[in-house]
C-alpha cells in the first residue's frame, strides 16, 4: 500500500481586464441610465440581449440597437438549495431564464418576492432596479425579478414579444 | 475514411472522489501502461499521443501537457491536446482515431483525465462575468432549466429521472472500477435526496471523480494483444454555439445532425434494433430520455416511456441497454468521462466488460456532450471489420 502524497494548497487568483468592444459598450452604458437594450440581426431580424455585435446563428455583424423593456417572461427556471461560490445569497432562490420584451433570447437572473413553489414557464415579471445612484455598468443595477399581475404566456410565443409586451 | 482502424488497447483506473496516492502524472501513467499493456505493445511502438482533459481552472494546472511528455511516452512523437468541453474525451478518442483513419500513423495512444479533488470544478464553472449577473451555479445550475422544459413538453411521468439513477447506480455495481458503489441504492432514497437545482436532486447528479482513461487506436496492420479488436465504424463530432434565438436546447440539432452522420457511416438506419447496448453521456439522470430521443433511440416525447419500460436496463434484460458500465452518474473524471464512453462501447464488442457485459455484443454506440450541450462526439464500435 503506497502512502499519499502530500498536497498543498496553491491558491489562483484571476483578474480580468475586460475589453467590451462596441456592441456591449453601448449595452453598458444604457443599463448604468436605467435601461435595458439589444441588437437586431440584419439577416434574421432576431434582437439579442446582451448584444455581441454579431448573430450567433447568421454570423453576421449587428448594428441596430433596440431598446427593451425590463418587463419580460420566464422562459424556463431552476430552484437553486446550493449556495453559489462568491455571492452571499441564501438558498433556496429561483433562478430564470427571462425573456425581456422586445427581445428574442433569455437571460438569467433572480426571481423573488414571489412564492417559489408558484413559479412557471410563461409568467410574467418585471425588473425591480437598485437606487438610481447605485447603478453602474452591470447587471446587478437589477435587484431581482419579481412576478407581474399579467396572464401567463402561451409556450410559443415566449420569446416572440414585442417590447410592448401582451399588449402589443 | 480511408484505412480501417480499431480499438487495440484499453486502460482505465479506477474512479474515485480523491486519488491523493498519485501525481496527476501518476494517473495518468496507470491508466496508459494498463492500455499498452491490454495491447501487447510499449511505448516504443506508439507512434503519436492524443489526449485531452477538460478546463485547465478544474484543476488549477495550466497547460499540464507541458510537463507529461516524458510521463506519456511522447517525447520525440507528436503531442496533441483536443479541448472541446465535456466532450473532449470522445473528441480525443476521435482525433486520435482520425490519425490512424487518415494513413497519418499506425498506432496511436489517447489519454485522458480529470484529478477533480486537486480544484473545484464547480468554482471554476461558476466564476462572475461581464455584463451577467453572477448566478452561474455550476453544471447543474445551467442545464436545470433545460430538464424543466422537456419535463414540461414530454409530459413525462416525474419519477423517469429517479428510474434512470437507480438503474445506472445497478449498472455501477456491476463494474469493479465505478466510483460509486450503490448496489442497494433505492427510487426511495433518490427521491429523499437532497433538492440541489430543482429538478435535479443530489443522487440524480453525477459525483466528482479523479480518474484517467486510456486507449490504443491501430491501422489494420498494425493490430495486436490477445482480445479481439473493436472495429471502428463511423465517427462523427458537430458543435453548434452555445445561445441563439430560437435555439433549439431540449433536442439540440449539432446532436441530431451527429447522431445521423455516425448512424451512415455505420450503416444503421434503426439505432433501437440494430445497436446492441450504448454509452452515453448522461451526467443528470433526465438526459437519458432526453438524449434516447435526441440520437433516434424514440420519438421526440417518448424517450421517458422506453426509460420507463425498462428497455434500457442491463438487470431487467433491455433490449437497448445504456450504460451498463454506470455511467457519467457513477463516475465522472469529467475529461475521461467522454472516453470511457467510447472505451466501455468498445470493451462491449470485444466481449471484455466483466460482470457488465451484454451477452454477445456486437455494435455499440459511444458518445459525448460538453459545454452548453453544443459539443457533440460519437463513434460506433462492432466486432466486425467494415
Amino acid at each position: 500500500m503506497s502512502e499519499d502524497v502530500a498536497v498543498m494548497q496553491a491558491p489562483v487568483y484571476l483578474q480580468y481586464h475586460f475589453t467590451a468592444g462596441r456592441a456591449p459598450t453601448r449595452f453598458l452604458r444604457r443599463l448604468k441610465e436605467g435601461v435595458l437594450s439589444g441588437q437586431r440581426c440584419p439577416r434574421c431580424s432576431q434582437v439579442y440581449i446582451p448584444p455581441r455585435g454579431s448573430c450567433p446563428a447568421c454570423g453576421v455583424a449587428t448594428e441596430e440597437e433596440v431598446i427593451l423593456s425590463d418587463k419580460g417572461t420566464v422562459q424556463s427556471f431552476t430552484i437553486v438549495h446550493i449556495p453559489i461560490p462568491g455571492n452571499p445569497i441564501d438558498p433556496p432562490y429561483v433562478v430564470a431564464n427571462i425573456v425581456p420584451d422586445g427581445a428574442n433570447i433569455s437571460f438569467i437572473h433572480l426571481l423573488s418576492e414571489c412564492d417559489n413553489r408558484e413559479v412557471r414557464i410563461g409568467q410574467r415579471v418585471e425588473a425591480v432596479w437598485r437606487p438610481r445612484e447605485e447603478w453602474t455598468w452591470a447587471m446587478e443595477n437589477i435587484l431581482y425579478f419579481r412576478p407581474l399581475d399579467e396572464p401567463d404566456v402561451a409556450v410559443e410565443r415566449i420569446g416572440t414579444l414585442p417590447v410592448t409586451g401582451l399588449e402589443g | 475514411m480511408a484505412e480501417r482502424a480499431a480499438v487495440v488497447g484499453i486502460g482505465q483506473t479506477r474512479y474515485k472522489s480523491k486519488r491523493q496516492d498519485v501525481s496527476m502524472a501518476g494517473l495518468l501513467r496507470e491508466a496508459v501502461d494498463r492500455a499498452l499493456a491490454d495491447a501487447g505493445v510499449s511505448f516504443d511502438d506508439i507512434d503519436a499521443v492524443i489526449m485531452g482533459k477538460a478546463p485547465d481552472m478544474f484543476e488549477g494546472v495550466v497547460m499540464p501537457e507541458s510537463y507529461l511528455a516524458d510521463a506519456l511516452g511522447a517525447v520525440g512523437k507528436p503531442m496533441l491536446r483536443v479541448h472541446t468541453a465535456g466532450s473532449v474525451g470522445g473528441s480525443t478518442a476521435i482525433v486520435a482515431a482520425s490519425h490512424v483513419q487518415s494513413g497519418s500513423f499506425r498506432r496511436v495512444l489517447a489519454v485522458t483525465w480529470e484529478k477533480q479533488s486537486e480544484s473545484n470544478a464547480m468554482w471554476a464553472l461558476s466564476t462572475p462575468q461581464p455584463f451577467a449577473v453572477h448566478l452561474n451555479a455550476g453544471a447543474g445550475g445551467y442545464f436545470a432549466p433545460i430538464i424543466r422544459e422537456y419535463m414540461r413538453r414530454s409530459g413525462a411521468d416525474p419519477n423517469t429521472g429517479i428510474r434512470v439513477a437507480v438503474k445506472d447506480r445497478r449498472h455501477g455495481a456491476r463494474n469493479p472500477l465505478a466510483h460509486l458503489q450503490l448496489p442497494d441504492i433505492t427510487e426511495q432514497e433518490v427521491a429523499d435526496s437532497p433538492m440541489l437545482w430543482d429538478p435535479i436532486r443530489f443522487l440524480e447528479a453525477c459525483p466528482s471523480s479523479d480518474g484517467a482513461c486510456a486507449m490504443v487506436i491501430a491501422a489494420e496492420d498494425a493490430l495486436s494483444g490477445d482480445k479481439p479488436p473493436a472495429w471502428i465504424q463511423g465517427v462523427a463530432m458537430r458543435s453548434e454555439p452555445t445561445m441563439y434565438a430560437g435555439r433549439e436546447e431540449v433536442n439540440p440539432q449539432a446532436g441530431r445532425d451527429c447522431a445521423a452522420d455516425v448512424y451512415a457511416q455505420a450503416g444503421i438506419r434503426d439505432p433501437r434494433r440494430e445497436l446492441d447496448c450504448a454509452e452515453i453521456y448522461v451526467p443528470f439522470s433526465w438526459y437519458e430520455p432526453m438524449w434516447l430521443e435526441n440520437l433516434g433511440f424514440a420519438d421526440e416525447g417518448e424517450g421517458w416511456k422506453l426509460t420507463l419500460s425498462g428497455a434500457t436496463s442491463l438487470d431487467e434484460g433491455g433490449d437497448i441497454p445504456w450504460n451498463c458500465s454506470g455511467g457519467v452518474l457513477s463516475s465522472n473524471p469529467i475529461g475521461a468521462s467522454g472516453m470511457i464512453r467510447f472505451a466501455e462501447a468498445a470493451r462491449q464488442v470485444r466481449g471484455d466488460a466483466g460482470d457488465h457485459q451484454v451477452p454477445g455484443a456486437r455494435k455499440a454506440l459511444g458518445h459525448a456532450y460538453g459545454g452548453g450541450a453544443q459539443f457533440f462526439a460519437m463513434w460506433v464500435v462492432g466486432a466486425d471489420r467494415p
